[in-house]
């Protein structure tokens, strides 16, 4: 069930049980990431409103932290805002960053709104979570209070209680974050 | 998001300040090296104070590496200080001279704490407290901790400003005062 944020949003969000949008964006400048690509992990998609404000920065800066904790379970995990590709280089590399940010940049927010995670009177996605299993379907999803950092503890219990792959499914893409001149 | 208990509770594995029985339990999952645990160290300090007797006061580590370098080695560094029994001795000298955590520094510490400087040397190479340094850190995780420093007042996150001593101090006196309701 996705959990009901106080001004209602949640419900905009795709839910679980859903197959989770295909969607092909810049991991970096020259490097673009396709969600299939990463079928047979599960998926943390993490859309937050924008790099360098402060809670979004403990956010990541958090998920980065809690990797290998995420990993135990074969997830990958991906950031997502409407930002640039070489502000999400600078971006990654001030925070030493080692999960890809991908770029809603053009059409922009064209994913989040996909998910149903764009706030248009702001013109950034929502801070939402989304846990997909191996298969690529939705098992979880979170809209947080804008201001608010949702911390990991639902994410780990949605990865929980996904069922266990092999232990080959053990994450073995890791996208590379650095710029590049 | 899901209620943000404590999880596990206090226990004996735990780094504890005060009597065991006070009505009031703060934890704060820190980061030696973070800024605003810095900030939050003399107003802990001031809260210990104005209410001995009546607070336990427990540390968990909750370094954030790859924001802060020397992390990880000052959280170890308590830890092995702990091992010897002074470990909010070191946790002090730490908070107190958060600018200077080399290693260099850290066995400074140890030097003046009057520590067995072979053996805090030898847990820090073996990394000897690294695994319960992470274990705190994952409690934290599965806590609800969002950042450093998070709070937690009898168990509950304290969303709360802590900024403020007057306004933590209070947060603290109703949790006593609900806590001694709760068990009387």
């Amino acid at each position: 069930m996705t959990e009901s944020d106080t001004d209602g949003r949640a419900a905009q969000l795709l839910p679980p049980g859903t197959q989770a949008p295909d969607f092909a964006l810049n991991a970096t400048p020259d490097q673009i990431l396709r969600l299939s690509e990463l079928r047979g992990h599960p998926v943390i998609l993490v859309f937050y409103p924008a790099d360098w404000s402060p809670v979004c920065g403990d956010q990541v800066g958090l998920y980065n932290e809690i990797l290998p904790e995420f990993r135990e379970y074969g997830a990958e995990i991906l950031g997502i805002s409407v930002d640039g590709v070489w502000c999400h280089a600078a971006f990654a590399k001030d925070r030493n960053l080692h999960f890809p940010l991908l770029a809603d940049f053009e059409p922009k927010g064209g994913v989040a709104r996909q998910y149903g995670a764009y706030r248009e009177e702001e013109g950034t996605s929502e801070r939402a979570l989304f846990v997909l299993d191996a298969d690529g379907i939705i098992r979880w999803s979170y809209c947080s209070p804008i201001a608010v950092n949702p911390g990991a503890d639902g994410i780990l219990t949605a990865l929980e209680s996904l069922p266990r792959k092999s232990a080959a499914a053990k994450g073995e893409f890791h996208a590379e974050t650095e710029a590049r001149p | 998001m899901r209620g943000n208990q404590l999880t596990p509770p206090v226990s004996a594995k735990d780094h504890t300040a005060g009597p065991d029985d006070a009505p009031v339990t703060l934890v704060e999952y820190g980061d030696y090296e973070c800024p605003f645990c810095g900030r939050a160290h003399p107003v802990v300090k001031a809260v210990q104070r104005e209410l001995e007797g009546q607070l336990r006061f427990v540390f968990r580590n909750f370094p954030l590496a790859e924001a802060h370098p020397h992390a990880l080695l000052a959280a170890q560094a308590a830890e092995a200080a702990g091992a010897q029994g002074r470990f909010w001795e070191m946790h002090d000298k730490i908070f107190e001279n958060q600018e200077a955590l080399e290693l260099s520094d850290i066995v400074g510490y140890a030097q003046s704490l009057g520590l067995d400087i072979t053996q805090f040397q030898a847990d820090l190479e073996a990394g000897t407290f690294a695994k319960k340094v992470r274990e705190d850190f994952r409690s934290g995780v599965r806590s609800g901790v969002n950042g450093t420093p998070t709070f937690f007042i009898n168990g509950s996150r304290y969303d709360g400003s802590w900024a403020n001593v007057e306004s933590f101090i209070s947060a603290l006196r109703a949790a006593a005062h609900n806590g001694v309701e709760a068990s009387a």
